[in-house]
């Protein structure tokens, strides 16, 4: 059985009696039909579970339709309805987009996307250097840090930012420390740098994970090279590490971008509705306001802008070499 | 690269100074939650350290009704998570068909979205086809978001499967079920161990999701948030404390099993060699 071609523990049982039993010659003329059997099996078993492999999607595509492209489109449906009713079964209208363009929804608009992009601004700064040192310098140490970070995400937003309120207040801990060090500080709460400063503290692992595995991606020999002939920290930087870290640059910031545009939390408790958010004058909008298809035509507008930039993204980014290079990464 | 030492230091010391003000809120909070006055001010004499609110936390019904809920709705949304997002990672990582690719973006699709936005556009959903919003309507909402991140933890083991595993058990002639039961699952298992950790502890800290779907029900953090958006209060702080000490329990459970697994599989292969 040595010479065997490695597919041949897929022959049938009888092929394999045969092969057993005949002496040398007689072995060569009973293979070709053992080996046109394992084709045809392997061919079978090649459908078999390219089907099985589809079916096994199914359970999940089901919940999708149901559960995010139906509601989507229902959100989309209702934003055309007239203002405050509460029903679809009715003459389609664009007064909701009137009204948002009329009453100064944009200003609300315009300052969530400047919150969110001053956020991402922050984050690419604040996490190159710690997603570099992940990367590229620790080694051990960075699975300890990666962990340290990852685990936060499972404490409630709220409860980390409700953290801060108790650091950041009149009388709160930082206030306390820094009397001890003998600076008289009031609260810090309430105004706008502490609203981006909360969502740069709850957003900062989405950028910082695909930013390091992004740096993953550039081959330690070509920055070597590029050493090698003379270049500089900076040209390596400019030249090979942010273009070929780009796909991982693009997905935190689109990533960023996306979550903080419908941030809730932050300006609430942090910055005590100093500014109204567009997620804020959704939530009024179904919630006090009592005008739903209004609150509709905001978030499809969110809902937009969001579609736009993860179509872009998909279609750019090839993500199962993205995510495989950590699978090789990671035995 | 040639790193010196004095640039590993510099970014150690970096990382370290990211973590300390990643974890100063928690500290915060703990240093809160031990604090007799109503008002908090820091720092406070030893004098004043009680476990007063806890005990208050523990005894209040009204606490035990809103872990209820959160825990009714952390539990059906992992066992949701984990049978939907299974056979996912299969059709994601492990088998080769037509429309894989595109399924692939699907998975991610929902990952890339506002929570507050998908929340809502379920409300809607859920008045329109005439459902009360209630505990369970939540679990669907976070099912949509976990189900997903489910799926990736799980593929990453899937990738890693070794199909001339399964194509033998099929050679032998085990039916899909069989090869399910005692082929796929077992190797898979330190995945669906750690997407059930993953699934618990998003549901159970989840709170932008909740806000819109948890109708007259609502769970912890969104009761933790009334709370705070309503001025300050010592059973905040405690609530919040016991709720980082709950994740953290499981975060440590999870790791137990899977570190117990590994030294099963090791003996058992030190005993078969």
């Amino acid at each position: 059985m040595s010479e065997a071609p490695a597919s041949a523990f897929a022959s049938p049982p009888h092929a394999r009696v045969l092969l057993r039993d005949a002496s040398g010659g007689v072995r060569v003329v009973w293979i070709e039909p053992a080996i046109e059997a394992v084709r045809q099996q392997s061919a079978f078993g090649e459908i078999s579970s390219r089907a099985f492999g589809m079916a096994s999607s199914f359970p999940f595509l089901a919940l999708m339709l149901a559960g995010f492209v139906v509601p989507l489109l229902c959100v989309c449906a209702f934003s055309l309805m007239p203002p405050r009713t509460f029903s679809l079964a009715q003459i389609p209208t664009l007064a909701n987009y009137r009204i948002i363009f009329e009453q100064g929804y944009l200003l609300s608009l315009s300052k969530s996307v400047a919150l969110a992009l001053a956020t991402v601004g922050i984050l690419l700064v604040v996490c190159y250097p710690l997603a570099f040192a992940l990367a590229k310098v620790f080694r051990s140490g960075a699975a300890l840090v990666t962990y340290a970070i990852a685990s936060s995400l499972f404490v409630s937003e709220n409860i980390r930012l409700f953290g801060w309120v108790i650091g950041l207040m009149k009388g709160g801990v930082l206030a306390g420390i820094s009397r001890q060090l003998g600076l008289e500080v009031e609260s810090w709460l309430y105004n706008v740098p502490v609203i981006i400063f909360g969502m740069v503290y709850v957003y900062l692992p989405f950028m910082l994970f695909p930013l390091a595995l992004g740096l993953q991606m550039v081959p330690e020999q070509v920055r070597e090279a590029a050493f090698d002939l003379g270049a500089s920290r900076w040209q390596v930087f400019r030249m090979i590490d942010v273009p070929l870290s780009m796909p991982g640059i693009v997905i935190g910031s689109v990533l960023v971008f996306v979550l903080s545009l419908g941030a809730i939390a932050e300006a609430k408790i942090l910055g005590g509705q100093k500014v109204v958010t567009i997620a804020a004058e959704i939530e009024t909008a179904f919630t006090f306001g009592q005008n739903w298809p209004l609150g509709s035509a905001l978030a499809t507008m969110l809902i937009g802008i969001t579609a736009v930039l993860v179509f872009a993204l998909l279609r750019k980014i090839d993500f199962e070499r993205f995510l495989g290079r950590r699978l090789e990464a990671e035995p | 690269m040639i790193i010196t030492r004095a640039q590993r230091v510099g970014l150690s010391v970096y990382a370290g100074l990211v973590l300390l003000v990643f974890y100063f809120p928690i500290f915060c909070l703990a240093a809160a939650s031990f604090s007799k006055k109503r008002y908090f001010s820091f720092p406070y004499p030893w004098a004043d350290v009680t476990t007063r609110w806890y005990v208050e936390a523990a005894s209040s019904a009204q606490v035990a009704q809103f872990v209820g809920v959160s825990l009714r709705i952390a539990a059906l949304t992992t066992i949701l998570s984990l049978l939907i997002g299974f056979f996912a990672s299969l059709a994601y990582a492990r088998y080769a068909w037509r429309g894989r690719r595109t399924f692939q973006r699907l998975v991610l699709l929902p990952l890339f979205f506002p929570q507050s936005v998908l929340g809502l556009a379920l409300l809607m959903w859920f008045n329109f086809l005439g459902v009360k919003p209630s505990w369970w309507t939540a679990v669907i909402a976070h099912t949509v978001w976990i189900a997903p991140i489910a799926t990736l933890i799980m593929s990453i083991r899937a990738y890693g499967l070794d199909p001339s595993l399964e194509e033998a058990a099929r050679d032998m002639g085990a039916s899909r079920w069989q090869i399910l039961r005692w082929i796929t699952i077992p190797l898979m298992a330190p995945g669906i161990v750690s997407a059930a950790c993953f699934s618990i502890l998003l549901s159970w800290g989840n709170f932008a999701l909740s806000l819109f779907t948890t109708g007259a029900d609502s769970s912890l953090p969104e009761w933790l948030y009334a709370r705070m958006t309503s001025g300050y209060q010592p059973i905040i702080p405690a609530v919040g404390t016991l709720s980082v000490a709950a994740a953290i329990v499981v975060v440590l459970a999870g790791a137990a099993v899977l570190g117990i697994r590994r030294r099963f599989a090791a003996r058992r292969l030190a005993a078969a060699v």
